[in-house]
């Protein structure tokens, strides 16, 4: 008897589950008046509430250029926080429209998870941080044969760890930690050699430090994270409204278009540009996506360019001071590549 | 009349003198409390050491070299982290509390109607003092209008929404308005609860009697964090699309429900307690089952298990914070968000900082609610005093 219950209730969930979510997010969004937005609870660059109350970060301005796109403002978008249990869920209940919760881009994921990504905010990965006072001499993860190194329980991030060494025939000794906190104060105490993590978290970490000077980030990336927002499937109208604003973003950096210049912008010249900003006769660019064809002057307008949203957040004026790196447009030997406006 | 001899008795008072000094004052207390035996006097002295070791430094770490002004990070933190203070340095960084704390107050309560909340509470503890002190007349109307009229009163101050009130929607809340919210409501709907269910345990129809026991096995079969995550994330997969409940609504029934059950066990547990001999008694004066209950049962059990009804409150109190996990801030919640997600404040002391200070405050609501139940407990021992 219980069985069957369990196994009705399980049918009717997965039942629900293609019909929970609306297949119009955007005519569901646009009667709401908001889009919901799931982030993280609290992490340090990408979503996080300043003294203000008000979220802010990377992940967060995301939505908040997908807003800019869909209503021409910027703040009509509510913040859910998630932690990392509850967030595909929250999407698929339609508790969400968009996860921009630095999750990583996985095959998993976009296929048995039924997320859509629409792209890569910030292309993250696992690295090492070590003390040079106390190693000197390493420059590079490569020698950190026979170290110790700490690291957090039940995470990718002690796999990956585990894959790295043995590919490249190593010793190593992992000291293991239930909690993040605790991994930090280990690591700074001086019980391990190293400590690893992704390396935005590793930014953060340092500034937590005794001395954050005496820490560096070894340059080796030893795993992929691609971290961007995502939206469910079965709705291809809102995941072109999702990718095209990421494009955008990325495209108003390559177009030199920003927060400030947007408004001269407007009256230049440059085919493209005009293309981009929706000042062409008769386009139809805004249109087809389904918004107004002024979106991508809203889109900067409202949070500015990939550029200014990553040096906002989490650049080299913040406290955490990470650089640009592979997440430079590709024009400038990163990754980051929009795809034409046109 | 014979004459007796009577020169051996006594004939006057002895006056009273005054207790020796070995039994007074500050040295015999110590001798009697402190130094009685060797194990004693050991024991003494290994606390006292520990006492030295540890009191200074934490006094110093939380006042004397405190940090207690500051608009960001580099206030907290040394010359070789690149701010000012001496290298080596420890202690609190109180600023990051100080500039928090509306938040650790009221989440992200709209700044502008946060006179809402400060009036709910205001309002709150002139009701309540009231009914917690034992001399101030009007006790009947004043229960009526703390459990009756508030709730109202403090949905339509907190919620809004109509009479004028602005909304404010329930995912803005957060901090210790919440943690108050989640425990007040569970408190008042778990004692009625929790006895309705006890006596229902003890019932002799059968139906209620299999109901009740349902109920409370099954909750008390499974975590709170169980049943806050179903409700949180699972009920929206069950119910029609569109339809949703409010998250805190969610959880605030999940935790009423929770601790009724607990305190169903507890109230059952001082029912059993009462003899027999109480209840053949309220049958033969020809009370009904109600008055029965309510007269002669109740007040007794509920006496004899203060301390157990008081540990529920106290660990529903505590367990608020697992509203974390659906993704709501209470105070331990908002605490930690601003700790992990903040770099503007990120310097080693930040954390244990923001954490004392959420100890802090959980500690004060959790002792009052202690000594209130064992001045409770004196008042009312009435019967079984020793």
């Amino acid at each position: 008897m219980k069985h069957i219950v369990i196994g009705v209730l399980g049918a009717a969930a997965f039942g629900m589950m293609a019909t929970a979510a609306s297949a119009d997010t955007l005519g569901d969004v646009k009667a709401r008046g908001f889009i919901k937005c799931g982030v993280n609870t609290g992490l340090a660059g990408f979503s996080a509430p300043n003294a203000q109350g008000e979220w802010t970060g990377l992940d967060v301005d995301f939505c908040r250029a997908v807003a800019a796109a869909v209503f021409g403002d910027g703040t009509k978008v509510k913040f859910t926080g998630l932690s990392a249990k509850d967030r595909f869920t929250a999407l698929q209940s339609g508790e969400v429209d968009i996860l921009s919760r630095n999750t990583t881009w996985t095959i998993n994921r976009d296929t048995a998870q039924g997320l859509n990504f629409a792209g890569v905010t910030y292309y993250d990965g696992q690295g090492f941080m070590i003390n040079k006072k106390s190693l000197p001499d390493v420059n590079s993860a490569l020698q950190l044969s026979g170290a110790s190194i700490c690291v957090q329980a039940g995470t990718t991030t002690e796999l990956n760890m585990a894959d790295y060494f043995r590919a490249n025939k190593m010793e190593y000794n992992p000291v293991v930690f239930e909690k993040f906190e605790e991994a930090n104060a280990a690591y700074d105490a001086g019980r391990c050699d190293a400590y690893t993590t992704d390396q935005s978290g590793l930014y953060a970490v340092r500034l937590q430090m005794k001395s954050p000077d005496d820490h560096v980030v070894l340059p080796e990336i030893i795993s992929k994270e691609p971290l961007g927002p995502s939206v469910r499937q079965g709705d291809d109208k809102w995941f072109d409204i999702v990718k095209w604003t990421y494009y955008a973003l990325l495209n108003t950096e390559e177009a030199g278009i920003t927060k400030a210049n947007v408004d001269e912008m407007l009256k230049s010249d440059n085919p493209e540009i005009k293309r981009l900003l929706g000042v062409e006769a008769e386009t139809k660019i805004g249109t087809d996506l389904g918004v107004g064809n002024d979106w991508v002057v809203n889109i900067v307008r409202a949070t500015g360019n990939y550029g200014e949203i990553f040096e906002r957040n989490v650049g080299a004026e913040t406290p955490l001071k990470i650089s640009r790196g592979v997440n430079a447009l590709w024009t400038k030997g990163g990754l980051q590549y929009g795809m034409p406006i046109r | 009349m014979q004459e007796h001899d009577m020169s051996w008795v006594r004939t006057e008072m002895v006056l009273a003198q005054a207790a020796p000094r070995s039994q007074v004052g500050v040295a015999a207390w110590l001798q009697k409390n402190l130094f009685a035996s060797a194990v004693d006097t050991a024991m003494t002295l290994v606390a006292l050491l520990a006492i030295a070791w540890a009191l200074p430094h934490i006094l110093n770490w939380l006042f004397f070299d405190a940090v207690w002004t500051g608009t960001d990070r580099t206030a907290c933190l040394t010359t070789e982290q690149g701010g000012q203070l001496p290298a080596g340095w420890s202690g609190a960084c109180w600023p990051f509390v100080g500039s928090r704390f509306g938040q650790f107050m009221f989440g992200r309560y709209p700044y502008d109607e946060r006179w809402r909340v400060m009036l709910a509470g205001a309002l709150f503890l002139v009701l309540l003092v009231p009914l917690l002190i034992p001399r101030v007349p009007y006790k009947r109307l004043n229960a009526i209008l703390f459990f009756g009229v508030f709730p109202f009163v403090c949905f339509w101050l907190l919620v809004g929404g109509f009479l004028g009130l602005r909304y404010v929607e329930t995912p803005l809340w957060g901090g210790l308005m919440v943690t108050l919210v989640l425990s007040y409501v569970g408190i008042v709907v778990s004692l009625p609860l929790g006895i309705l269910l006890a006596l229902g345990r003890r019932s002799h129809m059968p139906i209620v009697k299999l109901l009740s026991v349902i109920f409370i096995e099954a909750v008390r079969g499974v975590p709170l964090v169980t049943v806050l995550f179903m409700a949180s994330f699972m009920l929206p997969l069950f119910v029609p699309p569109g339809m949703t409940f409010d998250k805190l609504l969610r959880a605030l029934i999940g935790v009423a429900l929770f601790a009724s059950a607990y305190m169903a066990e507890v109230v059952r547990g001082g029912l059993q307690a009462i003899p027999k001999g109480q209840y053949e008694g309220a049958d033969s004066l020809g009370l009904g089952y109600w008055q029965k209950m309510g007269f002669i049962v109740m007040p007794q059990a509920l006496t004899l298990v203060i301390p157990g009804i008081v540990n529920t409150f106290i660990g529903m109190f505590k367990d608020t914070t697992l509203v974390l996990i659906i993704s709501m801030f209470d105070l331990l919640g908002v605490v930690k968000q601003n700790i992990s997600g903040d770099p503007t404040w990120a310097t080693p002391q930040t954390a244990k900082t923001g954490y004392v200070f959420a100890a802090a405050i959980f500690w004060i609501f959790c002792f009052g609610m202690s000594r209130y139940s064992q001045f409770m407990e004196r008042r009312l021992a009435t019967s079984h005093k020793r």
